[in-house]
This record gives C-alpha cells, structure tokens and sequence, in this order.
C-alpha cells in the first residue's frame, strides 16, 4: 500500500499530500505521523494540502485527528494551501475544523510553527 | 474499471471496495468538467459523490453509482445515484439531521452532501436498502 | 435522392434568384437589405446541398451541419444586435413563400406533387426556424451571465488596503448567489496577495436577516479556513439589533463600527504602528 513520504526538517515534520488518496493512505498517514512524532520528538507538523482539489469529511477528519494527536503529544500542527474552492466546500459540509490551525501557504505555516515553538527547550 | 464519457449520457461505477470511492471521485469529476461546471461547482459534486460512495461502500454493504447527464432546454445538469441492497435507514428524520456547526465531521455525509446539490432524494427501507439521488445544475 | 427531392433541388437552383429577392423583400427590421440579403444568400447556399444529400430526411445528421452553423451564427449576430427572437425566426421562416410561389408555378398541373413538395419544404424550414430560436435563446443566455459577472465585479471590488489587508465593500441587498460570487473572488483574492486579513463592510447593505447573516458566517468560516482572519465593520445600529433580536450568534467574528477602526485593528495586528510626525504636509 502507498504510503504517503513525511520529511523532516529539523524539529518539524513535513508532509506534502499530492494523490488522491484512499481512506486507507489517509489512515495510514495519520498512524504514520503520530509515530514519527513520537520517535522524532518533533515539536510541528506541517500539512501541505495545496495540491488537493478535493477534501471530504474523511480527510477533514483525519486533518482534525492528526492536529489533535499532535497537540498530546507536545507538537503543533498547521495545515496549509487550502484552496477556495475546497474551503468553500467544507463550510457548506458542515465541517469547521475548528481545533486545527491553518496558514495560506508553506512560508506563513513555518512562520506559525517557528512562533509556537519559540522558548521551547529541547532536553537532550 | 473505467467507464467512456465521451459520447454517453449515463454509465455506473460499481462501488464494492474502497478503491472504488476514489474511481467514482474521478468519474464525477470529468463529467463536471465535461458539463463544463464551475470550479466551486465541481468541488461540491465531487465531494458530495465521495461522502455518498463512501456511505454505499462503508454501511451499505456494497453497491453502486449511476449517473446521468440531464438537459432541461437550455439547461444541463449531472444527476448521482446511489444504490445499495444494504441494512437500509430506520430514521430518516434523523440521519438527515446536523447542526452545521458540530465540525467533528462524524455523520455528516447524508445531510451535508444535502447542502452541496441542487436536488437530493432519499429512499430507503430497513433490511432492503437505500437509494440517494443528487443533482446539480449547471 | 428520390425524384422528389431531385426536382424540388433543380427547382430551387434554377428560381434561386427570384426566391432571393422575394424573400429579402417580404424581411422587415432595422438591418440593410444589402444585410439581409447576404444572410439569406448564405443560408439558402447551406440549405441546397443538405437538400440534396441522402441523409436530408434526417435533421440530426451530418448533412445539415453546414446550414445549422449559418443559422448558429445568424442568431448570435441578430442576439448581439439586440433583434428578437421572433424577429430572427420570422426571418428564416420568411423563406416559405417565396419557395412555395415557385412550386406552385412549376406544379400547377400536379397538386398531390405540390402538396408533397410544400409539406416537405414546409417541414425542413420549420426545423431551421426551431435550430434559430434554439441558438438565440443559447446567446442570450450567455451575454447575460457575462453582464451579470461584470456587474458583480463592478459592484463588489475586492480592494487591497494595505500590505496584507484586503477590503469588500458590499453594497445593496445581499442575495445566496451574490454572496457566493463575493466569497469566490474574496477568497481567490486573499490566495493571489497572501493576505491575512480580509476586511468585510457592510455599511452599503440596508438589511441583515438569517439568511444574509448566515451567508456572511460560511465566508468568515472559509476564509479563517484557509488561514486568514476577517473583520466585519459597518454593521449600522439598527442591523445590530436584527442581530441580537435574531438571536444570529456572531461567533467569535470580531466586528468594529468604521472601516477606519477595522484598518486600524488590521494594521496592529499585522505589526505596524502609525506614527504622526510633527510637520504634516
């Protein structure tokens, strides 16, 4: 099964979904991440959604599912390049995604990444 | 399995395994850009055909989605069917029900996908199965 | 071909000319007759060879497409002008008597002959003046989704105030359609310029009721969706009450009175501080 790539980049963990994904990619990404982030110790996780032109309650659910995973275990979450289209749908899906944070793009995601974790020591 | 639409208007994607979730996310999505749909538009369809394909594929035990390209005079639309021989809905009331503000995203592909269609038909009878039907005009 | 079809054939090329200037004669309207006669040159030139063909029996084949395009393109040019439908129909069906004068002229002796000939003809331009109005009614349509969308455009400007800082003002009654073409080009705006905060005024909108309130709500949803937040400003004393006496729960939407606070409140938050120097030229 395809398993979509998480980079890291220093303390923060990169993702970039680019496929359309089956229910079963999208569930495997969220195990997938709430591992590295334990392993990792990351303290972000930025979500690139720019490329996806469509995001149905499943995704949406697994968005808010990795957002709240991450904040357990000590790591922020941003997903970021969300079109308008796709915003526009989920509003009227019903879907607020309330307890996730988003940025316009990959810049402003780090930017808000860099900021929550500023004054957050690392013990080594 | 892939159907033509070209030159047909109506075809059916069977909707038995997940996979097929996303084959019919792809099928309604060349026949929105066929009926030339604006973008929002064929975001709405699109997204309405995956939580449907994916209630037939995931509680209804398996069926499928027909589709239709329908002309009304000048106007041209998409109709979706859904079927599936499934456990059937008991409280139709119910099902259909959401405040738009829960977010959680549980339960709400029946009475959301509702919000993105012109047209939404539900029929369904416990222990025989269950058809929803979408339009969206152009 | 049948002999039928042969003869009408041979008869319509041979009294063209005179079928022409009767027709042309018989068109009223504002268009030249030097205009109409070139139109009508060129859609009974289409129509012969459609005639001829052995598929002309049937309107959807092939055959008839070179004329269907003449007529296509008679419509959009009659549409464009502002001609009425039944003023372009009554031109193309205009072609009837004139071929049917000409029948009756080579068919005296024959009147079933002539019956059948003029139901025929009858029924091809019949379907012509059908495909006419069809087209026309396709052109219109089009041209009025166009002004409406330079309408909208005019009427709600998405303007950038300031580095980051987008601005709608919205003026007049806010409909579901309305709304939604405004939430579109907002939010593709708030993408274009990577702006973080989207200004919403609705000091020009004369009434708020649930719906209107709940069309705002889903564009500040999408908007704080994508990543970036929104100010409501101009909300008039007595729209406020609707508000409250609606029970419209605003949600968290941060509002101001003037689009000068929500600037102002924009322009904080972004980082910047308005400093006025001693010499104010």
């Amino acid at each position: 099964m395809y398993r979509i790539p998480i980079l890291r980049m220093g303390r923060t963990l990169l993702v970039t979904i680019q496929i359309d994904m089956e229910d079963q990619t999208a569930m495997a990404l969220q195990d997938d991440l709430a591992e590295q982030i334990s392993k990792t110790g990351a303290n972000g996780v930025l979500i690139d959604i720019s490329a996806l032109e469509i995001v149905d309650s499943f995704v949406g659910r697994m968005l808010a599912a990795i957002s709240g995973i991450g904040q357990i275990l000590d790591a922020t979450t941003v997903v970021v390049g969300m079109k308008p289209a796709v915003a526009i749908t989920l509003v009227e899906l019903g879907m607020s995604l309330d307890g996730v944070r988003t940025a316009l793009n990959v810049s402003r995601g780090m930017a808000l990444l860099e900021a929550a974790s500023d004054g957050d020591h690392r013990v080594e | 399995m892939e159907t033509t639409v070209s030159n047909e208007t109506q075809g059916s994607v069977p909707l038995r395994v997940e996979a097929d979730i996303v084959a019919s996310r792809q099928v309604v999505r060349k026949l929105a850009v066929q009926l030339k749909f604006s973008l929002v538009d064929q975001t709405k369809m699109i997204t309405a055909a995956s939580e449907l394909s994916r209630n037939t594929v995931v509680y209804g035990g398996g069926g499928e989605m027909e589709w239709e390209l329908l002309t009304d005079g000048i106007k041209q639309g998409l109709r979706l069917r859904f079927r599936d021989q499934g456990p059937g809905i008991a409280d139709l009331d119910l099902a259909l029900k959401d405040g738009w503000t829960s977010g959680n995203g549980m339960g709400l592909g029946l009475s959301g996908s509702k919000r993105l269609v012109h047209e939404f038909e539900l029929e369904s009878a416990v222990g025989v199965g269950t058809c929803v039907s979408v339009t969206r005009w152009k | 071909m049948s002999t039928n079809q042969q003869f009408l054939v041979g008869l319509l090329e041979r009294e063209k000319s005179s079928i022409l200037d009767n027709w042309v004669l018989a068109t009223n309207g504002p268009q030249t007759s030097a205009k109409v006669r070139a139109e009508a040159t060129e859609i009974f030139t289409a129509f012969l060879p459609a005639l001829q063909s052995n598929d002309a029996q049937n309107s959807g084949s092939s055959a008839w497409q070179a004329l269907k395009n003449v007529l296509e393109n008679l419509s959009a040019s009659r549409a464009a002008q502002g001609s009425t439908a039944g003023n372009t129909s009554a031109f193309v069906l205009g072609l009837k008597q004139p071929v049917f004068d000409a029948l009756q002229r080579a068919l005296s002796a024959d009147s079933q002959g002539l019956l059948d000939a003029i139901s025929s003809v009858s029924l091809h331009v019949d379907g012509m003046a059908q495909w006419t109005v069809d087209a026309y009614q396709r052109t219109r349509e089009q041209l009025i989704s166009r002004q409406q969308a330079d309408l909208l455009e005019l009427s709600t400007p998405v303007i950038k105030l300031w580095e980051g800082v987008l601005a709608v003002p919205m003026i007049g009654t806010l409909d579901s359609s309305r709304t939604q073409l405004v939430m579109e080009s907002l939010l593709e705006r708030i993408v274009e310029t990577e702006s973080s905060l989207a200004i919403i005024d609705i000091t020009g909108v004369p009434t708020v009721d649930t719906l209107v309130a709940q069309h705002l709500l889903k564009t500040v949803s999408a908007i704080r969706l994508m990543g970036a937040d929104c100010i409501i400003c101009g909300i008039r004393p007595q729209i406020a009450q609707t508000i409250v006496h609606l029970g419209i729960d605003l949600q968290s939407v941060t509002t101001k009175a003037t689009l000068a606070d929500a600037l102002s409140l924009a322009l904080k938050r972004n980082g910047y501080t308005v400093a006025k120097t001693k010499i104010g030229v």
